[in-house]
């Protein structure tokens, strides 16, 4: 039965107001996992990065594995949410929300880990180009300085995608509440009252920030595959980097999504809005990124074995049969082998299955920004200056802590926002029963004045 | 702050109510800009509604990429000759890598603009006391005038009732 808007806004505000035991267990755990985390990186930042395992020639290891990976992840929510908004799939409504969420939380992710990288942090402000005493400015030809704006861009146009359509879901949590939250909800709902200036106006706005936020998620990962393909090092000096990226970042995006909605589903108890049909569109959509990860990875891998050079085919076998083969087939089973039969049948494609396939997915798409970063570099075009990397304990910290990092933000995220859009549901409702009624702008009143 | 509304199921009645007060502004004394409509979603294909509707900021999001873009021209040509470094002969001033700059910039003043253009169009912030309904939140929309003449209070409650009003109500305290 569908739910009155009555129902919608109970449901929906239930988890801001009310907690259970699990919800504050998860998010210990997700806390300690981070300052875990923030000890490592004192240690760090006191004794230098030398404590990391990187060493001549491996100078970009789990840390630059990490930022690729949640950038990708990053690409989850914006671009589904934008492309499904274009195309006005009505089934995205409850979807978008933990999309976007989880879009803003990578990205800052993401943002962050390159400050952990540069060893010196106090010194990231270099970065900004402003006439300075020191008489220099960001070098514009570097891939570096090209991240620094498209994550900018990136960042903002996000938490701008996530927060406007929020604003009317703070008004209707403000007009619940009641004292501290009250006020609170107040200023986040910037005074929203709801009249239809204002709703067209947010209409609009969506609009305009869905058609320019594909793009500049497009532009996000192919500039960070440009971190690596405009380097001489064998099998990064590629052209097809920058669409494969964004494949494997939208791959690993939807799974991501797939396996936060299905938590939020099961601890939120969203079951009446996050339905099989959301697990089955989405697993659709994670099965075609599947097979074109597939291809993308075949063509990648078949270009080199054709060309036969010797510096990418020493980094081309270690891949797959010497010292990574182990990471690279096991990124296969998870990225491929595993999803695909799951995704395709579909008795399989159930929520439980989708979630299944989403979890191998995300470690199989770790383990594939892991395998481009290290064998590469272990393996430059001079054999004398060949070497090996292996992570050290503040690394392997510093990795767990980013997804508790993660998962500490959405539940908290969860607790403060409605997951799920509250008035983009009641839309729903208006077009359950068909088109809404059309009135021609001069309709004739009802009610004459007194004559 | 006085409003005397009507709360309507759905958005044809909210409609009917809107029209039979814009129709009725000279004859009971008040402007038509005292008409007020709160809904907790929009309603799009209704006059109310549509008669929002304006192209205004996707021409302000052009212009606001445009200047975006011009900015990022100028931040990188400019600087690149101000602090000119060795580049082996190659160009200084280099039009693929600065274009990289250039489109980030362009979308970083579209969606600044929009975000400024949204902010000013809905009037917000706004955190003066303004008229609500707590079945606004349970799917009613709200149609009334603000401050209406007292003696116009009886006609108006007709025309908010016959136009099919689940319940007229009167709000005397702005909420808070």
């Amino acid at each position: 039965m569908q739910p009155t808007a009555e129902q919608i806004e109970q449901d929906l505000l239930r988890p801001l107001f009310h907690s259970s035991g699990k919800y504050w267990f998860a998010v210990a755990i997700a806390a300690s996992l981070l300052l875990a985390g923030v000890a490592a990186f004192f240690y760090q930042l006191y004794n230098g990065i030398g404590v990391w395992g990187l060493n001549s020639p491996v100078f970009w290891g789990f840390d630059i594995t990490n930022f690729v990976f949640w950038i990708g992840i990053s690409h989850a929510g914006t671009l589904i949410s934008a492309i499904l908004r274009l195309t006005n799939a009505t089934w995205r409504r409850p979807v978008t929300r933990c999309a976007e969420a989880i879009t803003v939380f990578s990205v800052l992710i993401g943002a962050i880990i390159p400050l952990c990288h540069i060893g010196r942090p106090w010194l990231a402000f270099w970065m900004i180009p402003y006439p300075s005493e020191r008489h220099i400015w960001p070098n514009f030809r570097s891939p570096l300085a090209w991240d620094f704006f498209a994550i900018s861009t990136y960042l903002t146009g996000s938490t701008t995608f996530l927060y406007l359509p929020t604003i009317p879901d703070f008004a209707a949590v403000r007009d619940a509440s009641t004292g501290l939250r009250k006020k609170i909800y107040r200023v986040l709902a910037l005074g929203w009252q709801g009249t239809p200036r204002q709703w067209q106006r947010l209409e609009v706005a969506m609009h305009i920030m869905a058609v320019v936020i594909v793009p500049v998620a497009v532009s996000v990962h192919t500039i960070v595959s440009w971190d690596f393909a405009m380097t001489p090092v064998p099998m990064w000096h590629s052209s097809i980097f920058g669409p494969y990226f964004v494949a494997g970042a939208i791959f690993s995006g939807i799974a991501a999504l797939i396996l936060a909605m299905a938590l939020l589903r099961k601890f939120l108890h969203l079951e009446e809005y996050l339905r099989p049909i959301h697990f089955e569109n989405l697993g659709k959509l994670l099965l075609t990124m599947s097979l074109l990860w597939f291809y993308f990875t075949f063509a990648e891998r078949l270009t080199t074995w054709y060309g036969n050079s010797p510096p990418e085919m020493a980094v081309f076998w270690d891949s797959i049969r010497k010292n990574f083969a182990p990471l690279f087939w096991t990124m296969v089973v998870c990225n491929f082998i595993i999803p695909v039969p799951i995704l395709a049948i579909k008795r399989l494609r159930t929520i439980t299955g989708t979630a299944i396939a989403s979890a191998t997915v995300v470690v199989g798409m770790w383990l594939e920004r892991f395998l481009i970063v290290v064998p590469s570099l272990e393996h430059k075009f001079l054999p004398y200056s060949w070497g090996t990397y292996r992570p050290t304990w503040v690394e392997d910290t510093l990795m767990a802590s980013s997804f508790g990092m993660m998962a500490l933000l959405y539940l908290l995220f969860s607790k403060f926002v409605p997951m799920i859009s509250i008035w983009e549901m009641k839309v729903g409702l208006q077009s359950h029963g068909g088109v809404p009624v059309v009135l021609p702008a001069e309709s004739k009143p009802v009610l004459e004045g007194p004559q | 702050m006085n409003a005397l509304y009507g709360l309507y199921a759905d958005a044809a009645g909210a409609q009917r109510a809107v029209d039979s007060l814009r129709s009725a502004t000279s004859e009971l004394r008040f402007d038509r800009r005292q008409i007020v409509i709160v809904s907790g979603e929009p309603h799009e294909g209704y006059e109310f509604t549509d008669s929002e509707a304006t192209s205004t900021p996707y021409r302000w999001a052009v212009l606001g990429a445009v200047v975006g873009g011009t900015a990022g021209y100028l931040l990188t040509t400019l600087s690149q000759k101000s602090y000119p470094i060795h580049t082996g002969g190659m160009s200084l001033t280099p039009v693929w890598t600065n274009g990289i700059i250039v489109y980030e910039m362009v979308m970083l003043g579209a969606i600044l603009t929009t975000l400024v253009v949204l902010l000013i169009g809905a009037g917000l912030p706004n955190f003066k006391g303004t008229i609500s309904d707590p079945e606004v939140g349970k799917g009613k929309i709200l149609v009334g005038v603000m401050d209406p003449p007292q003696s116009s209070q009886p006609e108006l409650e007709r025309r908010l009732q016959q136009a099919g009003a689940w319940q007229v109500r009167q709000s005397t305290t702005p909420r808070p």
